[in-house]
């Protein structure tokens, strides 16, 4: 209890400036703070089923709770397969409970065969097919949809990233032209660009035997998010690659390693270490520029809830509506922000 | 003027010229090492002394001339090189251990990966190497957590893992307080009693003295003396050598 006074006066009230910024501060916070637990809490209607519950001076949460499975599962995914998605969270729970205990036990192949089957099944629980109804894409919507195209998008973009690094530092001038091109090209590129060309634009250019719906809509938003984060992420790793002492490679090519092993055992594991707060913070942006899907029609979680705005029973509930939003995207990128720390301190051993 | 390689040959440059742009780094280099033999190289700083034994195990490439190799003449395949490194250890001045790995796992890694060894193979051979530079009880720290004699010394072991023929030492004890120069000299003189070649830039005279069989001495780009190390050391044939010496010693 003392420790905690004495830090309590060293780091809020070590002087006179301090002392007045910190009792600014809490002023700011007690003036606003309490309107706005009593808006989300105290005066805030929970219970019921219409909008005539809502009858309070607060949220109305009733609203998010009879549009919710919407927001999760999306508007137009069956209610009665929605227990697929159930297992896909559920999935993505225990994926991320297996990443906060460290690596799994047992052989590498053994590991690489678990972590590969996940995106398999993942995927067949959505769409359905091999004994499960079928779910066309132009259905899937909510929450789900945007961790889909967000898990995507991380999961394409860290590797063609670190590709894209590699070959815009490669001695041989085509591959680095070309990588550099592909780079600048889709980083000076604004994303609704990117979707609208993916869903608009590459039916217009397809050869005219060639029906468009042949090539999915998501499946095209997907590989635009996808080349999309990757240029950027290209940018992160190679400062990573930058970063690395060139003695490192030089010790590993001496003692016979090929340039293949010194990358994998030698360089990547240093170089993506020392970026991991720079390729996080690109892993949250792409998860909240998946929001964009919304101007090719897609309905993500944001589009999902700007949808339930417009329902006509429940109109004049949109405050609810963008804070239950804004607290789902929170809480996932917080997490994502919580394991990178994790991480960062899980590899800190090595480094000087 | 070049000899042939012959079956003791184990290091042969033949008339070796390096440019850095348009920095002429070794100008007509001649220098044969022979199986077993203790090569110590010395001179001033910028003389090219690093880049000499850097040619060695193609880290640097040569513009001119020739370098044979254990065996081989180096040339720009990459198999053959990779084969030469293999064979040839190289220690650094700022010692270069992979910062991300244990003690052990820098020292097995080439065992594993470069001659297929299995991990508790490439750990029983790294633990005897960690012993043979007394060093073992650090195995499962990493770099990070010891002085830089103590990383030096398994910068040693971790070339020795890979059982080379020759070793190459770049300025080994430059980066190190001078309280730790001695550990790692004493390890590299054990090292020169058991017979590897060994070719190593160094201004130690003292350990050049106990060790070397024979000394080279060069400026600016050139070899300027080859000599065994009794007379490099009382009777110098160049001028150039001798006040070099009166400056160090």
């Amino acid at each position: 209890m003392n420790t905690l006074i004495s830090r309590l006066r060293r780091n809020l009230f070590s002087g006179p400036v301090d002392t007045v910024i910190t009792l600014a501060c809490l002023g700011l916070v007690a003036s606003l703070l309490p309107s706005l637990v009593n808006w989300m809490v105290f005066q805030a209607d929970f219970t019921g089923s219409d909008r005539e519950a809502c009858q309070g001076s607060g949220a109305c949460w009733v609203f998010v709770r009879t549009h919710l499975p919407g927001f999760i599962y999306g508007s137009f995914y069956p209610a009665g397969e929605r227990w697929r998605l159930d297992l896909v969270f559920a999935l993505l729970a225990l994926a991320g409970f297996l990443l906060r205990t460290g690596p799994l036990p047992g052989k590498r192949v053994l590991r690489l065969l678990v972590w590969g089957s996940g995106p398999v099944l993942i995927l067949w629980l959505f769409r359905g097919g091999y004994g499960l109804t079928i779910v066309e894409t132009r259905h899937w919507g909510g929450l789900a949809l945007t961790l889909l195209i967000s898990a995507v998008g991380i999961g394409f973009s860290l590797p063609l990233g670190v590709l894209l690094a590699l070959g815009r530092r490669s001695p041989m001038p085509v591959i680095r032209v070309w990588c550099t091109l592909f780079i600048e090209l889709w980083r000076a590129v604004p994303l609704i660009t990117v979707l609208f060309m993916a869903s608009v634009m590459l039916p217009l250019f397809l050869p005219s035997g060639v029906d468009p719906d042949r090539f999915d809509k998501l499946l095209r938003a997907l590989i635009g998010v996808t080349l999309f984060s990757s240029a950027y992420m290209a940018e992160v790793v190679r400062g990573g690659l930058q970063a690395l002492d060139p003695g490192q490679v030089e010790a590993a090519r001496a003692l016979g390693l090929s340039r293949m092993r010194t990358l994998l055992h030698v360089v990547l594991p240093q170089a993506l270490t020392k970026v991991i707060p720079g390729i996080v913070n690109n892993f949250i942006g792409l998860f909240k520029d998946t929001t964009l899907v919304m101007i090719i029609g897609m309905f993500d979680l944001l589009g999902t809830v700007q949808a339930a705005l417009t329902d006509s029973s429940w109109l004049g509930f949109a405050t609810e509506g963008y804070v239950f939003a804004a607290l789902l995207f929170w809480a996932v990128c917080f997490a994502m922000s919580v394991y990178s720390r994790r991480l960062e301190a899980r590899n800190k051993g090595g480094s000087t | 003027m070049t000899e042939q390689p012959d079956a003791d040959t184990r290091v042969m440059f033949a008339g070796v010229h390096k440019y850095f742009g348009d920095f002429h780094v070794l100008q007509d280099i001649n220098l044969e090492i022979r199986t077993g033999e203790k090569v110590i190289i010395c001179g001033p700083s910028g003389s090219g002394k690093s880049t000499l034994i850097r040619c060695i195990n193609r880290l640097e490439e040569v513009q001119k001339g020739r370098i044979y190799v254990n065996g081989r003449w180096l040339s720009s395949d990459l198999r053959d090189t990779e084969k030469v490194r293999r064979e040839v250890g190289m220690v650094f001045q700022q010692f270069n251990l992979f910062p991300h790995l244990t003690v052990l796992d820098n020292l097995t890694l080439a065992p594993r990966r470069v001659r297929g060894l299995s991990r508790g193979r490439a750990e029983e051979l790294a633990m005897a190497q960690l012993e043979r530079v007394r060093i073992a009880d650090q195995a499962r720290k990493y770099p990070s957590q010891l002085s830089g004699g103590q990383q030096q010394r398994v910068a040693i072991a971790r070339c020795l893992c890979m059982e080379p023929e020759i070793l190459l030492f770049d300025e080994p004890t430059s980066a190190l307080d001078p309280e730790m120069i001695k550990e790692v000299l004493e390890v590299m003189v054990d090292l020169a009693g058991a017979g590897t070649t060994m070719i190593c830039v160094t201004h130690e005279m003292g350990f050049a003295r106990q060790v070397a069989d024979r000394m080279v001495f060069m400026e600016e780009g050139r070899i300027v003396e080859v000599a065994p190390t009794a007379t490099f050391f009382t009777n110098p044939d160049s001028e150039r050598t001798r006040r070099f010496l009166e400056q160090i010693l």
